[in-house]
């Protein structure tokens, strides 16, 4: 066998950029690039030309003023007198709150309903249907108006609960009031106050909390090296030793202690002047846009769930019968498990959406990240360029971030090729 | 994908600030072009400005919009009433979505300076008042310590309130809402206890609502609210006729010329300053780069300033405004408009 020569290369010439494959990717490539940065140039461009025609220039010290309005609902200590800053941060973290309480809501939710849509009871089943295309169907800004609006004008004011003879009385032995402004509930208060953590900017966290917590993690890790243990010697001996006991005393008992150390306990709210005080009270507001948020999601999140476990293939179930499993084992130990890779992403998807739709927390005057920074911030400063960017560039990391952690999450459950 | 992210927000972010900004000429030569002007009003405040059963706007800023559009366009008729909320409507004017914004608004120094806007002067001199239940038991907004109360946000109110509550050491919980009605819905529900508004605004809210008798108007008036008509900063020609057009009106009531008797008066007015007014003698019209009867016109459009008040908020409508700080400054108000000469 004899080597071929090998071709000669034609010298270059400019028609071969759109005539032969060698270059011509790279010709779209570059071409392509091209306009998108003069597209890109012409926005900027554009952008300085019109702040300089309105006299604006582009400055993030307003962030630094004195905001000078109230907000209602501070996470962290917040006052008129604080900057714009602190107050961007309040609504942040009034963003997460909703998101996160959202979130939560809306997995066990949604994957109730996408589990019992396949349930073998007929009527249970159609039920589930139904509240699946009611929420998925109309728009959820409509769902947040709606349910605030039941709130508020079906609930009483405050007022009902006065008196001797009162229109309405508190639930829950005495403890939570609910009112069309918002629903009071206890707080917790502590006899023996161990103080609290400075963390700087007035944020403090109570020692209590922190050796609460502590306990808990510990607990966690200790209840993991009894299950390893008990691992071991059922690998050795064959038989497991009973942990059940054991896991529950490490991760209750040193708790209970702190509780009865602190001396922690619930402390109910009490009609007061023109409101309840002494508890907390929970706006409405959060709680028609948390349940508005948890319904809508939930109703995707079912969906999602039902197409995961149908993915599982029905000879699973069959042979998980076969083996003697009852219904229920088999859809913890067999399907879920394998559903979940199907799962997950589209999951991370609705979080997101979740959590970009806690925005239209404006239209029931939940101050989040929208109804401060780009609210009335917005509003008093004038400052529309910076506002919406900082906003933009927040809810951005906001979404990398929970996207991040999704998928580590995801790469623990998908399938391990072997 | 770093490179896309970048490229998406920086396009956005660019779209938001320049959407409408880069237009050319000035202010006065694009409405004569579009043959109409843009007027940013309020989403609905009953006397100010509200859609009546017709579909028609009416109300005292609205009347000034019209009056401006007569002195402008020969066509009082010639306006489209764009609804601004308290958050929307600075952004309206400054993008040029609006020529001129009619719609209860504060004049102040930041607005003045950092917004960018011109304020043409003075159409209403009004207070922040609070108003709540009779059944409440409140007769002094001193007594409101720990109150709930509803606050359109974005407003000058929301900065007031706050400041008045601090000042009087005093407790509240905000409830913000974005617009007049929903104000009004969640006050009647008794989601917060007092409603706080410019004073005006309460009376024009307390008038619309079923059972005006069981509300009060606090003594308190905790602020200085000069309302005006405000435009964009820079074209200082379209400043002047806004600010004079409004002058006009007033000079009207103070010299008795009223949309009954103009046409007599245009022709046979002795008095000078009447006449340069109406456009009989002298050409004030053409230094503003009008026509000579053009406040003829702005006062035809309505009638002068007190009929317009009169016919949309004053006491003899459900509204029952007192002249007050608003009376011409001969009887004891402020309106005072500079001479025309």
């Amino acid at each position: 066998m004899t080597d071929l020569p090998a071709p000669a290369n034609p010298p270059f010439r400019p028609s071969m950029l759109i005539n032969d494959r060698r270059y011509r990717s790279l010709t779209f490539q570059v071409v392509v690039f091209i306009l998108v940065m003069a597209a890109a140039w012409w926005l900027v461009d554009n952008t300085i030309r019109n702040l300089a025609a309105l006299g604006k220039t582009f400055d993030f010290g307003f962030l630094w003023n004195r905001a000078g309005y109230d907000i209602p609902q501070t996470p962290i200590p917040y006052t008129a007198d604080d900057t714009h800053f602190r107050a961007a941060a309040v609504g942040l973290l009034n963003t997460l709150i909703v998101s996160i309480l959202g979130c939560i809501a809306a997995t066990v939710v949604g994957i109730a309903v996408g589990v019992a849509r396949l349930s073998n009871n007929w009527l249970f089943a159609r039920l589930m249907t139904v509240f699946v295309e009611i929420f998925r169907n109309m728009p959820l800004l409509l769902w947040i108006l709606i349910i605030y609006a039941i709130f508020t004008e079906i609930l009483p004011a405050p007022n009902a609960y006065r008196g001797e003879d009162p229109a309405w009385s508190m639930i829950l032995w005495d403890n939570v009031a609910l009112t069309n402004r918002y629903t009071a509930i206890p707080t917790l208060g502590m006899t023996n106050d161990p103080g609290s953590l400075d963390l700087g900017a007035r944020i403090t966290i109570s020692w209590a909390t922190i050796a609460i917590v502590a306990a808990l993690v510990l607990g966690w890790i200790v209840r993991g090296r009894i299950r390893d243990h008990a691992q071991k010697v059922q690998d050795k001996t064959g038989t497991r030793p009973t942990t059940w006991w054991k896991s529950l005393a490490v991760m209750t008992v040193p708790t209970l202690l702190l509780i009865w150390y602190f001396g922690l306990h619930l402390v109910p709210p009490s009609l007061k002047g023109f409101n309840f005080s002494g508890g907390l009270n929970v706006a409405n507001a959060l709680v028609a846009l948390w349940l508005a948020l948890t319904l809508y999601t939930a109703a995707f999140i079912a969906e999602i769930v039902r197409a995961g476990i149908l993915a599982v293939s029905k000879g699973q179930s069959e042979a998980a019968f076969a083996l003697g499993m009852r219904p229920k084992r088999t859809m913890n130990l067999v399907i879920l498990p394998q559903a979940l890779r199907v799962i997950i992403p589209p999951l991370i998807s609705q979080y997101l959406n979740l959590t970009k739709n806690s925005s239209l927390a404006i239209a029931v005057g939940y101050m989040d990240l929208r109804g401060t920074l780009g609210g009335t911030t917005l509003n008093q400063t004038g400052r529309e360029l910076e506002a919406i960017l900082l906003m933009m560039l927040t809810y951005l990391a906001l979404s990398l971030i929970i996207s991040a952690g999704m998928n580590v999450f995801n790469s623990r459950v998908k399938l391990k090729e072997r | 994908m770093k490179k896309s992210v970048f490229l998406g927000t920086a396009a956005a972010a660019t779209l938001i600030a320049g959407m409408g900004v880069a237009q050319e000429g000035s202010t006065l030569a694009q409405v004569q072009e579009r043959d109409e002007l843009n007027c940013g009003v309020n989403t609905g405040l009953v006397g100010f400005a509200a859609p009546d059963a017709n579909g028609n706007w009416t109300g005292f800023d609205v009347a000034l919009c019209r009056a401006v559009a007569a002195a402008v366009l020969s066509d009082s008729s010639k306006v489209k009433f764009v609804p601004t909320t308290g958050q929307t409507r600075f952004t309206a004017l400054s993008s040029g979505e609006v020529d001129v914004l009619a719609r209860n608004s504060t004049w102040t120094y930041s607005r003045d300076t950092d917004l960018k806007l011109d304020f043409a002067g003075v159409n209403y001199y009004d207070g922040q008042g609070f108003m709540v239940r009779k059944d409440l038991g409140v007769t002094s907004a001193k007594e409101l310590d720990g109150a709930t109360i509803c606050i359109q946000t974005g407003t000058t109110t929301e900065l007031n309130l706050a400041d008045y509550f601090r000042a009087n050491q005093m407790d509240y919980t905000p409830v913000n809402i974005d617009s007049n009605a929903e104000g009004e819905q969640q006050y009647m529900a008794g989601a917060c206890d007092a409603y706080t508004t410019d004073a005006s605004g309460l009376a024009a809210t307390r008038a619309a609502f079923a059972d005006p008798e069981n509300h009060i108007i606090l003594p308190e008036i905790i602020s200085k609210e000069p309302l005006g008509p405000a435009v964009r900063h820079g074209d200082n020609n379209w400043g002047d006729i806004v600010g004079w057009t409004l002058n006009a009106l007033v000079a009207a009531e103070e010299y008795g010329v009223t949309s009954k008797n103009i046409e007599e008066l245009s022709k046979s007015s002795n008095n000078p300053e009447v006449q340069r007014l109406l456009g009989s003698t002298d050409e004030l019209g053409a230094m503003l780069g009008l026509d000579a009867e053009w406040a003829k016109r702005a006062i035809q459009a309505g009638g002068n300033y007190g009929e317009i008040f009169a016919a949309n908020i004053g006491e003899q409508t459900p509204i029952g405004l007192a002249r007050g700080l608003n009376a011409q400054w001969t009887q004891g108000g402020l309106l005072y408009a500079p001479p025309f000469r």
